[in-house]
């Protein structure tokens, strides 16, 4: 698809300055700023660029619904730490990104959506498929621009690229009117380049600050790390791994956190909040220190603030100072760059024995063993928590795990475990439905050479399947898991413990998913037992190409621990001893 | 409680959109915005008050620094400074009532615009109490306000120009002060109109 890269024709765009129209110049900024891969669908008025691209050296993606372009965009960007581009036409296609731009926001990736628009001359005058899509993202990203002369287009773009991932990262959305990407203008990739960005001015890491965290992690008892997603936008494992060995503290970690400690750290704590494991949030809660890196007390995390960690005095390293004391106040703030920071924090940490605060967390473990549902016996139910323990175990955890949004998700935070950072790719911020499909074919187009899974609930999947079709019209090899409960799980468990069981509009039909995909021209089977699980697994991941598994699982069941809304931290919803559902001998 | 903060923002279209859109989403009620080109070209001065918690002003001028457009940002908060705000107030005045409207203007130190058979217009510039009390006196009198227009208020600090605009704006090279204060420093004086606004190194 275009010119291969590197030859004297694709590269001459870049070393001399010449006339290009403004779609050509569109494709020669991407280029110079080194993206290899696009998602999107053409339309009339981003149909000038569309013709252009055959000269340049990009793989493009067509996708089957724009929302699904922006989730890949987001789904690339994740996985391989580059910006991911987006690109739709006018009207319903830019609209279609919005979910997409949203997902991004809130969980700070940094992607690129080009959107066409009508000329400039109609503008404003609700042409045909005239959309205000620069008003709309307004709220969504973090800058925008509508550029309607083809002279702006290369500097728009790379300030785009600039403000994407700079700072905290995020979306950013280049609308260019049909006459812009008609016209021409002198193309030179240098001079396009934007103003050195400015830091935040609010910026503030000093000494003072330094000394005093110094301080109270020398002097806590009872430290915890809360480590989240800046750990991993920051680069800073190895500085928070520094971090956590030399003063013996051990660490917890948010859901876009996971991967950034290895789970299998013996410091590691898991993932904490709402469905965090009890001795998690029991260790928050009995907290004297709580040190935050990168992460931004969301309140899925805290439960209710005003009765969150109130012993603990708290340490917030954070790139954004908006993030500062915006839900928790902390005492001691940091702000800047979570590497930096801790590379300056380091050489002021001397060795600490924590090990009877870390001896007192393990005894609280007690009888979660005992509780937890992968050690329930085989009762020839399907539990998703098996499911995902199997595939853990048999991918050795060496996959990149694309989930959906709900009960799976969390199933999949608990039971399968991160070594290593963007091997985990979910929407927390948004929670958005019917992205794993979609962000697992911009996964794997940027790691083409990794396994990649996807994990979706019944709900979700149904949302953005049609995008098997890009799955296939890519050749992707891609495993698809779904966790086929009969219901929209998460509703319904919040509508078991608050809504008195009225399951309203939660109880879902969906298509047979084997025959579905098999319509899409992709292989399946359906699972119904334990005892399959690892057979259909082993098929999915030996199939020369994309594979979906339907497995059938057990239908009411409910992701334990919860916090309810407007509890606190500590007070949990507990997995019953007793099990009701399971009819074993062994049972009481 | 209300929050008055004085914005330098690049003078381009959509950017009073994006400051208006980011109180939406902060849901933070903006009580008055004025808007205008200030001494450097290229640049406008907004002066904005919003009606929020007391901790939230951290937060709001950490958020106005995220939007691209916005260069330098003041939080006022008790600094000393002089406030005025502009109304105009059309009053319905018959041969009767016009004196009296008169005099009420000449206490007021406000000024007669307009003057017609059924109507007079006053002009008064001040602070946000004298405005308010000329409106509530005529109310009082038994008059009809039959239009009043204001303009929402202007801020500025006495004294030196605010240290961190200096800072942003590219101050001289003998300028120690810390951009991160609201205090002035003391010493230079405005600098001279400068091509580039933002400094040279990270600050």
């Amino acid at each position: 698809m275009g010119t291969p890269a590197n030859t004297p024709a694709s590269n001459a765009h870049l070393t001399t300055s010449t006339r290009l129209t403004g779609a050509e110049i569109v494709w020669a900024t991407l280029v110079g700023e080194g993206v290899t891969d696009v998602f999107g669908y053409p339309g009339g008025a981003i149909l000038p660029t569309y013709d252009a691209l055959r000269k340049f050296p990009i793989h493009h993606t067509l996708v089957r619904h724009e929302q699904g372009a922006a989730h890949m965009a987001d789904g690339y960007a994740r996985a391989s730490g580059k910006v991911g581009v987006a690109i739709a036409t006018s009207g319903p296609g830019a609209t279609n990104l919005v979910t997409g731009i949203a997902t991004a926001m809130l969980d700070s990736i940094p992607i690129v959506c080009i959107t066409g628009n009508v000329s400039s001359k109609v503008l404003g005058t609700d042409a045909f498929q005239e959309v205000d899509i620069t008003g709309i993202t307004l709220p969504i990203t973090k800058h925008n621009f509508l550029i309607s002369r083809a002279e702006d287009i290369a500097p728009a773009l790379r300030e785009a690229f600039q403000i994407a991932r700079s700072n905290r990262p995020g979306p950013v959305l280049v609308d260019i009117t049909k006459d812009a990407q008609q016209g021409s203008a002198i193309f030179d990739f240098e001079a396009a380049k934007p103003r050195p960005y400015r830091p935040h001015p609010m910026l503030r890491v000093e000494d003072d600050s330094l000394a005093q965290a110094a301080e109270l992690i020398r002097s806590a008892e009872r430290p915890v790390i809360l480590a989240g997603h800046g750990v991993i936008e920051s680069q800073a494992m190895e500085q928070l791994r520094s971090l956590a060995e030399r003063a013996e503290i051990p660490v917890a970690l948010t859901l876009l956190g996971l991967g950034g400690f290895p789970a299998s750290h013996p410091l590691n704590l898991g993932m904490m909040g709402m469905h965090g494991e009890a001795w998690v949030n029991h260790a928050i809660q009995e907290a004297d220190l709580l040190i935050a890196c990168g992460m931004r007390f969301d309140d899925r995390v805290t439960g209710v603030t005003s009765k969150y960690a109130l012993k603990a005095k708290k340490i917030h390293i954070e790139v954004d100072p908006a993030e500062i004391n915006k839900n928790i106040k902390v005492d001691v703030a940091l702000v800047g760059d979570l590497r930096h920071v801790l590379e300056e924090l380091l050489p002021r940490i001397s060795g600490r024995d924590g090990s009877p605060w870390i001896k007192t967390i393990e005894d609280s473990k007690g009888d979660v063993a005992v509780r937890d549902i992968k050690n329930l016996p085989d009762s020839g139910h399907l539990w998703a928590a098996h499911v995902v323990h199997d595939l853990w175990r048999i991918t050795g955890g060496n996959a990149v795990v694309v989930t959906d949004v709900g009960q799976h998700q969390m199933w999949e935070a608990q039971y399968f475990h991160h070594e290593h950072p963007r091997t985990l790719v979910t929407s927390g911020g948004l929670g958005t439905m019917g992205f794993a499909l979609p962000a697992a074919i911009g996964a794997k187009t940027a790691c083409p050479e990794k396994e990649v899974w996807v994990i979706a609930g019944d709900g979700g999947f149904q949302m953005t399947a049609a995008e098997l079709s890009t799955i296939v019209q890519e050749k992707l090899n891609i495993n698809i898991a779904v966790i086929n409960n009969g219901y929209l799980g998460m509703v319904r468990q919040w509508q078991e413990f608050f809504y008195d069981r009225n399951y309203e509009s939660t109880p879902l039909v969906s298509p047979d998913f084997v025959k579905l995909a098999e319509a899409h021209g992709i292989p399946g089977r359906a699972v119904r037992t334990r005892a399959e699980v690892e057979a259909a697994v082993q098929e999915a991941r030996n199939a020369p190409g994309a594979f979906l598994i339907n497995f059938l699982v057990e239908k009411e069941d409910s992701v334990y621990p919860m916090i309810p809304v407007g509890s606190a931290l500590h007070e949990m919803i507990r997995r019953p001893g007793h099990n009701p559902l399971v009819e074993s001998a062994e049972d009481e | 409680m209300l929050h008055t903060f004085v914005a330098y923002v690049e003078d381009r279209p959509g950017v009073l959109t994006r400051v208006a859109s980011l109180f939406r989403r902060l849901n933070i009620n903006i009580h008055s915005l004025t808007v205008g080109h200030s001494e450097r070209p290229g640049l406008s001065r907004l002066t904005l008050v919003c009606d929020s918690s007391a901790e939230a002003g951290d937060r709001i001028r950490a958020s106005l620094y995220k939007l691209e457009n916005v260069v330098d940002v003041d939080d006022i908060a008790g600094a000393a400074n002089v406030t005025r705000e502009l109304a105009l107030i059309k009053v319905a005045a018959n041969v009767a009532s016009r004196s009296q409207i008169f005099e009420l203007a000449e206490v007021f130190r406000a000024r007669i615009v307009d003057l017609t058979a059924e109507s007079v217009m006053l002009e008064l510039t001040g602070v946000e109490s004298k405005i308010e009390g000329l409106v509530e006196i005529l109310r009082a009198s038994n008059l009809t306000i039959l239009e009043l227009c204001r303009s929402g208020k202007m801020t500025m600090r006495r004294g030196h120009h605010t240290s961190s605009v200096l800072k942003a704006l590219g101050a001289k090279a003998d300028d120690a002060s810390d951009p991160l204060t609201h205090g002035n420093q003391a010493g230079s004086g405005i600098p001279p109109d400068t091509e580039s606004r933002l400094p040279a190194e990270p600050v």
